[in-house]
């Protein structure tokens, strides 16, 4: 009996790798995203760590906008592989 | 070849579809209805369509059965993967009235198994393509998923803490209707095919079709509009197992399980190691729940799960042997299995109205017993 161990320890090499990948890219973007809200918002009141080392309005939209096609790549290339 | 029970398989080989597509649909959208990304009824609506186009997509018919068993010829092959169906529907369905997510390819697996072997012998069965296409993955696919999700939603969560709270929910929301779309174009691209294959092996075996033809384009449409009206009947108590009894999901949660069973099954039937997207996206499901803290996932729910994992092979099996038994008998003994079936439908569906679970009360969870008072 033979047991494909290669392609299970590919599957989750693979996916972990680009699973972690996405999610993080997604959460990054968020984060930019995030930056252009107006600063004295609510989470300030509610004690989330300051201004300190928060993106300003267009580095956080670039970095949002990087990350989102980024993510948006991987997932052009699953469907790709989802129909090809 | 009597062409009634060519139309007989057909017939069940899409009722199978069907409870594939309702005992699956929690798969995408289980977690999408519960951080409400989505309501119920559209969340339905795009799993069903999603589902639809992705058995249109699908390219290669798939060969569970031909992994799983020799079939013999004849009229009595197709008993054998009539019998097999059978086994398969009984057990979609009894597991969908306990809320419980089990695989549909595993449980046709073992009705084909089951039926085989009452059929023809153990030697018919390829029980080495069972062991490692079957058995091992579903030992390790729900802990790989699991694992990919705990790492992606911790990341997710720790990324995320200096981002503006509504920002970041409104954001992974998008992001779970955007994986629930792709678990459910995944779904159609996989399970749709095994239908297909089914229908087009008895067309083959019938002589409707030549030998090593592809499936027709009305059996492509009718697998693809089965697994979706399935999926939009909406199999609600497993949907509300995995989206609200595993665990209190929140959307990041929900997108980091989505994106991992995405993930997942794209890359493993990539890979030609096809695994099972229920089974992938309960792992998922759990792992997210589990990044919160262990404590805030309900581990006696994955213990019921994991039996019902264990049972869904020899239970289907048994099934599946009984009806090839009484069915091959002749047309007296397939009218009987059939009439059977639909009186266990029937049975199993009446006794579900007894606690309905539909979209308006989801979020009512059944009552555990009382705890038993020692003191007193």
């Amino acid at each position: 009996m033979t047991i494909n161990w290669g392609a299970l320890a590919v599957v989750a090499v693979v996916s972990l790798a680009v699973g972690v990948l996405v999610v993080v890219l997604v959460s990054l973007a968020l984060v930019g995203l995030s930056a252009r809200e107006p600063a004295a918002s609510a989470d300030a009141a509610e004690g989330t760590p300051t201004t300190r080392g928060r993106l300003s309005p267009a580095a956080g939209t670039a970095t949002a906008a990087v990350c989102l096609l980024g993510a948006a790549a991987i997932v052009l290339y699953g469907l790709f592989l989802i129909v090809f | 070849m009597d062409l009634a029970i060519v139309i007989a398989v057909v017939l069940v080989a899409l009722a199978f579809d069907y409870t594939n597509g309702f005992h699956d649909a929690a798969n995408a959208i289980a977690t999408s209805v519960s951080t409400r990304a989505l309501t119920p009824r559209i969340a339905l609506i795009l799993a069903a369509v999603m589902n639809f186009v992705g058995a249109l997509l699908g390219q290669q018919v798939a060969h569970t059965v031909s992994d799983t068993i020799v079939p013999p010829d004849g009229s009595h092959g197709l008993v054998v993967v009539m019998a097999g169906l059978i086994g398969a529907i009984t057990w979609n369905l009894v597991t969908w009235y306990f809320g419980l997510p089990s695989s549909s390819s595993h449980a046709l697996i073992g009705g084909l198994v089951g039926a085989t072997v009452v059929a023809s012998g153990v030697d018919a069965v390829k029980f080495t393509g069972i062991v490692g296409k079957v058995l091992l993955p579903a030992v390790l696919s729900p802990v790989i998923a699991g694992v990919i999700a705990l790492a992606a939603t911790y990341l997710a969560y720790r990324i995320t803490a200096r981002g503006a709270v509504t920002t970041v929910r409104k954001g992974f929301k998008v992001g779970q209707i955007a994986s629930s779309s792709m678990v459910a174009l995944a779904h159609g691209t996989n399970d749709a095919q095994k239908t297909m294959g089914v229908i087009t092996l008895t067309l083959i075996t019938a002589g409707a079709l030549p030998a090593n033809a592809g499936p027709p384009f009305w059996v492509i449409v009718s697998a693809g509009l089965a697994i979706g009206l399935g999926t939009y009947v909406g199999g609600w108590r497993i949907i509300q197992t995995l989206g609200m009894r595993v665990s209190a999901i929140e959307s990041g949660q929900g997108f980091a399980s989505g994106v991992s069973t995405a993930t997942v099954i794209l890359t493993s039937s990539h890979l030609g190691f096809p695994l099972s997207t229920t089974q992938v996206a309960t792992g998922s499901i759990f792992g997210a729940g589990a990044a919160r803290g262990p404590a805030s996932v309900r581990w006696s729910l994955a213990g019921q799960v994991a039996i019902a994992w264990l049972l869904t092979l020899p239970a289907a099996a048994v099934v599946g042997a009984v009806a090839a038994l009484v069915a091959d008998t002749g047309p007296v003994g397939t009218i009987v299995v059939a009439l059977v079936l639909i009186g266990v439908a029937g049975g199993i569906y009446a006794a579900s109205r007894r606690r309905p679970v539909t979209a308006d009360n989801l979020d009512e969870l059944p009552v555990p017993p009382p705890p038993v008072d020692l003191v007193a």
